[in-house]
């Protein structure tokens, strides 16, 4: 059969039989398992052993590489060019950072049983009520969805209902996060401000500076990634994924055969901006610190510059985008901290005038060639219409 | 707490599960009222003082010279347009100045574009599925599975409009004429009570044109078919009644003979065929 | 004090050196008038003072401030008369008192400085508060009046009042009025002085009000607070009329970043991100050019115009050529590609030049301000940025309204290929209208170059800011994005003062993302067939 997708499965299910995503929770999963490996057994002196700060640094790129995801899923399927997914991931990130904050307790430097060091320093008699709860893992971990979530449903909601499509959702979606990222900095809001939040110390009762919290953060970001991953397929493979395609091609045609364009943009955007709070979430405590920097601009379009390098609209193209392109920035700054930006700025310009399909099309073109040889194909007298 | 009361209701089905039985009221005849609809662009008035009223059931060609408002008329009954005065009802119960374009699609508003416009990156499949009459609400949508009635339903519509063997294929790929085929397929996987067909045989082949012809003839009757055409001799083999529309407004109605003999017509539309 | 005064003497000094010719022929009086100061038994010497004070030399105020503190001395052997510049050491530097140069460094011993005691000091006070009102050029005098409010006192009231009297001048007089009626109403309780008072916006004033509406003299103090309602409701007045200056002035420093965008993504449909390093790009231009030319600020500001355009221009082609012309159609892309390229260029910036700010001179011309009142002053440089800004638009709208290359881009705006079906050269309007829209912001960066630092950041700080100009004023509206960047200016400045900097543009930026939904088109939709696309 040359029908890929199988209509009539469910959509929870569906996934699990596509043998694109098999392949890649077999490739991503082993390498998890493979990393986690020799970083427990090797010596320290063997040559494949995997270092605690390696494992940490691979951890770090695959919430990348979910935020990234999150960004394919609205942009690839859906056709919204989101500038602003960096806000989202922050968010999560803050909503993770006010709980870990919460888990210093006194051992701060003010020794403040209540209040962070940051408030103790501004002279702040008493939390504020937005930091209540987060004392609490499972209200902080909530809080990491809900933060993202409704923050998008919001903003989509306005935006969609009137229709706001484009680049003028790119450009307002920049200014969003510009906007927080502005608000951030300021000490008033009581997220630390400038410095933000750091100097963590133990999530869920392990100490942070451990090789195996870290170990174990590596492992639920792999896991993340592959849930994550699972459920933009589940989306993507449903008839609500190709309801999204549609309204990406020819959103008034999709109204008039009688969907609510705007109820579905709502659905997926609200879907990825939580994704990429989840992302912010597992990042921050491996990099020890969130502050309103992640919300700058800058880091939005790059991510969908990871998306595009990748390969839009095919989920892995993103993860591998972003993979390359972080490592290939651990690599520039190390070496040539100069030479970094004339590469990314170069990327932009190649990746979409060279590489409009990205890596995943280039991968795309090898196969279908030789599929379409090996298939006689029916119609193509229709195709040299093309 | 009303809309949970709604939903759990067990005294009668969603109107999208009852495609047979319209909920709409045609028993006072008509089933498009228009009554004095303007509409008007920076000044310049698109639909002026327009009335138009299609009895169910029947196939209705609507011709006109450029710019006589054909276009701007069917964006008005889909709601794309909101009309600066007038209104436009649908049956005798549903204002369709009231609803938005999703509404008047899932109420039995069916419309083909004039440039034909489908799902370019799914397949001829996949554009009949997404157009099949079902709840197009986001949760029943994301977990829709195709059932086998659904999959014949399908293969019905995929025969009659001759694209088959191509199911599989990107729409994308279609030759002009088969696009329009495939948009006429989507209407009808709608199951509407009334199509509006916007130049329907434009880039088709006699033999197409001639099976567009049959097609459409064979809908009405069971539904209500208005078409926008330019092609004369397609509308004269179609027609039982003609409305000519001229600067926003109806010039002339009647049969084809009718039409074609009134002395206004000829001036402003005819004539220039000649 | 001390200080202030010596750096004055040095001031004067200076002055005089350059002004030593006509004071020749007055020498031999002065000399005399010295003389007799030296000579005269303390008991007199008042007397002379008033007669040094009242000869309207130029010179006497520094004799007599150079007295006060003890610095006019005698050389004893050659009979001159010095004032010591610097009394440290054996041998001290002076300068002579006639002439005003400095000659040099002087025996300790030689010098026979005149004395001077507490009286004489007071006395010397009073004299030297009014000396000033004494002189020749009124501009001075006014200066002088001014600076007497508030200061005045019993000692110095009779002077003044008579001075008052005297003077001719309105200004001055006006002034000296009003720093008699303060001293009044402080020390006096005057009601009179309070009506006199009324609407007077000095600071001294209004601090004299106050204190007299506290006063125990229950009229005295009905009067003053009327006064200071009055006062209080010109302030207001002059508050608005400053923030709206700010305001205005903002909003023309947003017309300029935005309105080369406006042209680019309204009428073009391009989407430019790296319209803020064009910006960035006209800015360096303005500072290389004062690299060039060096002492000459002013001239090199304004070669900075056409070239600063012709820089961002050459850049924008640049762009449009290797970049845009391939993306055509797929305004993600281009705002994704020009995005990179706007990495590259602020890079560019900071690897050739330099990742600090540059400093880019402000020309005496465009530096200080116009008083309007004393609580309302414009500053100079933003009112020329002002014009500029509507100088540029004007010239815009001309450009678009008036010639071919304006026909010819709405022409390929609204139908490409029936304009190209009409001979017109689609590729080459293209490569002029970025170059047009590329070129004012080149123009934008020599305005921003005269109030904001100069570096590699420059242009990121204005890319989002031009774009909610556009896009609120209504893409492909000229007018629009005029009133956009104006009214956003305002309500900017309207909102600072209670909100703060900061919060002020959050809530501008917020502002305009739910204006954006309630009315995506902006202010000025474009309406009907075209509005379509």
């Amino acid at each position: 059969m040359t029908q890929s997708t199988n209509y009539g499965q469910s959509w929870l299910t569906r996934p699990f039989t596509e043998r694109s995503t098999q392949i890649f929770l077999a490739v991503l999963l082993g390498a998890v398992a493979l990393v986690t490996f020799l970083n427990l057994t090797m010596p320290e002196d063997s040559a494949l052993h995997v270092s605690t700060y390696t494992v940490t640094l691979m951890g770090k790129y695959l919430c990348y590489a979910l935020l990234a995801v999150a960004v394919d899923l609205v942009w690839g399927y859906l056709g919204i060019l989101s500038l602003g997914h960096g806000a989202f991931f922050a968010l999560g990130g803050y909503a993770m950072g006010m709980y870990l904050m919460r888990q210093i307790g006194d051992r701060g430097v003010y020794g403040n049983p209540e209040l962070p060091d940051f408030m103790v320093f501004l002279n702040w008699q008493e939390l504020p009520w937005y930091w209540y709860g987060f004392d609490m893992a499972w209200f902080a971990f909530l809080m990491v969805l809900l933060a993202p979530g409704i923050l998008a449903f919001i903003f989509g909601y306005l935006a969609f209902r009137s229709r706001v499509t484009g680049v003028y959702l790119s450009i307002i979606t920049q200014a969003l996060t510009f906007a927080l990222m502005l608000a951030f900095f300021r000490n008033e809001m009581g997220f630390g401000g400038n410095n933000g939040l750091t100097d963590f110390m133990d999530i869920l009762g392990f100490d942070l500076r451990t090789d195996g919290a870290r170990l174990g953060l590596f492992v639920a970001s792999g896991i993340a990634l592959a849930i994550g991953y699972l459920i933009c397929r589940a989306i993507v493979g449903s008839k609500l994924g190709r309801v999204s395609v549609a309204c990406r091609d020819a959103e008034a045609r999709t109204r008039f055969i009688g969907y609510r364009v705007e109820r579905i943009q709502l659905f997926v955007f609200v879907v990825s901006a939580m994704l990429a709070g989840v992302a912010g979430a597992l990042y921050v405590p491996q990099v020890g610190i969130i502050n309103p920097s992640e919300f700058s601009p800058l880091f939005s379009i790059e991510v969908v510059v990871w998306v595009a390098l990748g390969g839009r609209a095919t989920l892995y193209g993103a993860v591998i985008g972003a993979l390359i392109v972080n490592y290939a920035k651990t690599v520039f700054t190390g070496v040539m901290p100069d030479a970094w930006l004339f590469a990314l700025g170069a990327l932009f310009v190649l990746v979409t005038v060279f590489l409009p399909k990205g890596i995943a099309g280039l991968l795309a073109g090898l196969t279908q060639k030789k599929a379409s040889t090996d298939k006689s194909v029916a119609g193509t007298a229709q195709e040299a219409g093309v | 707490m009303s809309i949970m009361t709604e939903f759990t209701r067990r005294d009668r089905v969603f109107e999208f599960l009852a495609p047979t039985q319209s909920p709409v009221d045609v028993r006072h005849g008509p089933i498009l009222y228009l009554e004095d609809v303007t509409v008007s662009f920076d000044g310049f008035k698109a639909i002026n003082n327009l009335n138009l009223t299609i009895d169910d059931g029947e196939l209705r060609c609507i011709i006109g010279p450029n710019g006589a408002g054909k276009t701007t008329m069917m964006d008005i009954i889909t709601g794309k347009t909101r009309p600066d005065t007038g209104s436009v009802w649908f049956g005798s119960r549903h204002n369709l100045l009231n609803m938005n374009e999703p509404e008047i699609a899932t109420l039995g508003i069916g419309r083909k574009f004039q440039k034909p416009t489908v799902f370019e990156a799914l397949t001829v499949f996949e554009n009949l599925e997404l157009s099949m009459a079902a709840d197009k609400r986001v949760f029943p949508t994301l977990t829709a599975a195709l059932t086998g009635e659904h999959q014949d339903r399908i293969d019905e519509v995929l025969d009659i409009i001759g694209l088959s063997d191509l199911r599989e294929r990107l729409a994308g790929i279609l030759s002009h004429g088969q696009k329009q085929w495939l948009e006429i397929g989507m209407l009808l996987m709608q199951k509407p009570r009334l199509l509006l067909v916007d130049e329907p045989v434009a880039g088709m082949t006699e033999q197409e044109m001639e099976r567009t012809a049959e097609l459409l003839t064979g809908l009405a009757g069971k539904q209500s078919v208005v078409v926008v055409e330019h092609d004369m001799g397609f509308v004269r083999s179609i027609a039982r009644k003609v409305t000519v529309l001229h600067q926003g407004s109806v010039l002339a109605e009647g049969s084809m003979d009718q039409v074609s003999a009134d002395p206004d017509v000829v001036k402003v539309y005819l004539g220039e065929d000649d | 004090m001390s200080i202030i005064r010596s750096l004055r003497l040095l001031l004067t000094a200076c002055l005089l050196a350059l002004m030593a010719l006509p004071a020749q022929a007055d020498d031999a009086q002065a000399k005399s008038l010295l003389k007799q100061l030296a000579d005269a038994p303390n008991a007199k010497k008042g007397a002379v003072i008033s007669d040094i004070a009242s000869s309207g030399d130029e010179r006497a105020r520094q004799w007599l401030e150079a007295f006060a503190d003890g610095k006019l001395a005698q050389n004893e052997e050659t009979g001159d008369f010095v004032i010591v510049l610097e009394n440290r050491g054996r041998n001290w530097t002076v300068a002579d008192a006639l002439s005003g140069e400095e000659i040099g460094e002087v025996s300790r011993r030689d010098l026979d400085s005149i004395r001077v005691n507490n009286a004489l000091r007071r006395e010397l006070d009073g004299i030297l508060s009014v000396i000033d009102l004494t002189v020749q050029d009124p501009e001075k005098r006014l200066t002088a009046a001014r600076e007497l409010r508030g200061s005045v006192d019993e000692t110095l009231i009779e002077r003044i009042t008579a001075l008052m009297e005297a003077e001719a001048n309105s200004d001055v007089k006006a002034a000296l009025t009003e720093a008699i009626a303060i001293y009044k109403v402080d020390a006096l309780g005057d009601l009179d002085a309070v009506a006199q008072l009324s609407g007077s916006l000095n600071i001294d004033a209004r601090a004299a009000l106050t204190n007299a509406a506290r006063s125990d003299n229950a009229e005295l103090a009905a009067a003053a607070q009327t006064a200071l309602d009055q006062i209080e409701q010109k302030l207001k007045l002059n508050n608005a009329a400053k923030t709206l200056y700010f305001g205005i002035s903002l909003g023309s420093v947003l017309v300029l970043a935005a309105i080369g965008l406006a042209i680019t993504f309204g009428v073009m449909g391009v989407i430019n991100m790296a319209h803020g390093e064009l910006i960035m790009l006209g800015a360096y231009t303005t500072w290389g050019m004062q690299q060039l030319l060096p002492g000459q600020p002013g001239l090199a500001l304004i070669l900075s115009i056409p070239a600063g355009f012709m820089v961002a221009a050459l850049a924008g082609v640049a762009i449009e050529r290797t970049v845009i012309q391939h993306l055509k159609g797929r305004p993600l892309e281009t705002l994704l590609a020009t995005f990179g390229i706007s990495l590259i260029l602020q890079q560019l910036v900071r690897t050739v030049i330099s990742p600090l700010n540059r400093t880019v001179v402000t020309p005496e011309w465009m530096s200080g301000s116009i008083m309007i009142n004393e609580a309302l002053s414009l500053t100079l440089n933003r009112l020329y940025i002002i014009g500029f800004a509507l100088v540029v638009f004007a010239g815009l709208m001309l450009i678009m309204r008036k010639t071919r290359l304006g026909l010819e881009v709405r022409a390929v705006t609204q139908n490409r290929a029936m304009a190209r079906s009409m001979g017109i050269k689609a590729t080459r309007v293209d490569i002029m209208t970025f170059a047009l829209g590329s070129g004012v912001a080149g123009l934008a960066g020599v305005a921003l170059s005269q109030i904001t630092n100069v570096g590699p950041n420059l242009g990121q700080n204005y890319i989002i800011d031009s774009f909610m100009v556009v896009v609120f004023g209504g893409v492909g509206n000229l007018w629009g994005t005029l009133v956009a960047g104006l009214s956003l200016g305002t309500i900017n400045q309207l909102l600072e003062p209670w909100a703060g900097a900061v919060l002020a543009k959050i809530l501008v930026l917020v502002f305009i993302i739910l204006f954006i939904q309630k009315r995506p088109r902006g202010l000025f939709p474009q309406k009907g067939r075209a509005a379509e696309g």
